[in-house]
């Protein structure tokens, strides 16, 4: 019985997964689970995240965005040299190659939502548009994730480490 | 080809390779001993300052003295690794416990002129209150900066607006004020603890 529960929660919370993720699809792309990082109050930015597939045989390019929460949003990447972090807006525009996919993520590319006008706070949506050369404007569903969303995965997560709200 | 050329054309290329090598080795000579020049120089890391914390009370160098310290450089207008690096931190203090008692930490603004106190507070606090955010003087700042070794530069936005390349190392000072090392940013979780849990409790875990 209590393999069946297990088996039962696994798939909803499979089903539930895939729901929420989602993709969207503009001319010959496709876009899935789009989501941004949560912010602290008062945090001035924030790193929009998502996987985008080009079914097209030719190459597009992520070219703009624009938010109703940001002031500004562009495309860039990030890098380590060494032990410094460096970012930079990617001239022209990310391309997505042709059959290919590229993946926005934290520690690499990413859509930077610039001059925050109110906090993102974990578990919420918020809507912004991206601009493709070709395949034109579409509005994206970004899902809020935690803020820490990189490696204390398998270390016990024992914390209550509510972050502060105002 | 003579006999004659053959012989000169030998000796020229034992010419050539003997350059290349006595290049190379003095090349790795230098490497190592500036390799060697910053490990003695890390044991003296830091310099006085008069800044200013998040609350907007002065702070000096004495705010690292006499317990363990951890430092982190970086700013506000930072989409990646200073969220993600503060809440680790945050993270691996609460994960020391009672060992992790003794040790403070600070997070200095490498952006002065945007990071203001106030802005440092509400960032700073909302990841752990036991994390302190040092601005000010923007000239005060590029001492500290340098005297860390940190790498910090502004980078010109389309728009007007910059970001900054920095550092995203966080520093571990021993209550001496001698340097124990760093925590790097894609450094395993497990290791970063046992680094932050050394320098809390003088202990090799």
């Amino acid at each position: 019985m209590k393999h069946i529960a297990l088996i039962a929660s696994l798939i909803i919370a499979t089903l539930s997964g895939t729901a929420i993720a989602g993709e969207t699809a503009v001319g010959d792309l496709k876009i899935a689970d789009p989501y941004a990082r949560a912010t602290v109050p008062g945090a001035p930015v924030a790193g929009g995240y998502m996987t985008i597939t080009n079914t097209g045989s030719q190459p597009d390019r992520l070219v703009a965005g624009s938010a109703p929460f940001a002031g500004r949003v562009e495309i860039h990447e990030m890098t380590m040299q060494g032990d410094v972090m460096r970012m930079r807006e990617i001239a022209g525009g990310l391309e997505i190659p042709a059959n290919g996919s590229v993946t926005l993520k934290p520690g690499g590319y990413h859509v930077m939502f610039m001059k925050l006008k109110e906090q993102l706070k974990e578990g919420e949506n918020r809507t912004a548009t991206l601009v493709f050369e070709k395949a034109g404007k579409v509005d994206l569903d970004f899902a809020v994730k935690k803020i820490g969303g990189r490696k204390h995965g398998g270390h016990g997560m024992k914390h209550g480490h509510g972050m502060k709200d105002k | 080809m003579t006999l004659k050329s053959f012989r000169i054309g030998a000796w020229v290329a034992v010419a050539v390779l003997t350059l290349v090598l006595s290049g190379v080795m003095i090349y790795q000579s230098v490497y190592k001993g500036t390799e060697r020049s910053v490990v003695a120089a890390a044991a003296k890391l830091g310099a006085p300052f008069n800044l200013i914390d998040h609350n907007g009370e002065p702070i000096s160098e004495q705010a690292f003295a006499n317990h363990p310290t951890a430092l982190f450089f970086g700013f506000t207008h930072c989409p990646e690794v200073c969220p993600t690096s503060l809440y680790d931190l945050a993270m691996l203090m609460d994960d020391l416990g009672e060992d992790g008692a003794p040790l403070k930490a600070f997070f200095v603004t490498v952006d002065p002129e945007r990071d203001t106190p106030e802005l440092m507070k509400n960032y700073v606090t909302a990841f752990s209150p036991r994390i302190t955010g040092i601005t000010g003087d923007p000239k005060e700042i590029a001492k500290l900066i340098k005297a860390w070794r940190v790498f910090a530069r502004r980078v010109p936005l389309d728009d007007g607006d910059y970001t900054m390349d920095h550092t995203a190392s966080i520093y571990l000072v021993r209550p001496d004020g001698s340097f124990q090392g760093t925590i790097a940013y894609n450094e395993d979780p497990k290791i970063a603890l046992q680094k932050l849990r050394r320098l809390a409790t003088g202990k090799s875990s």
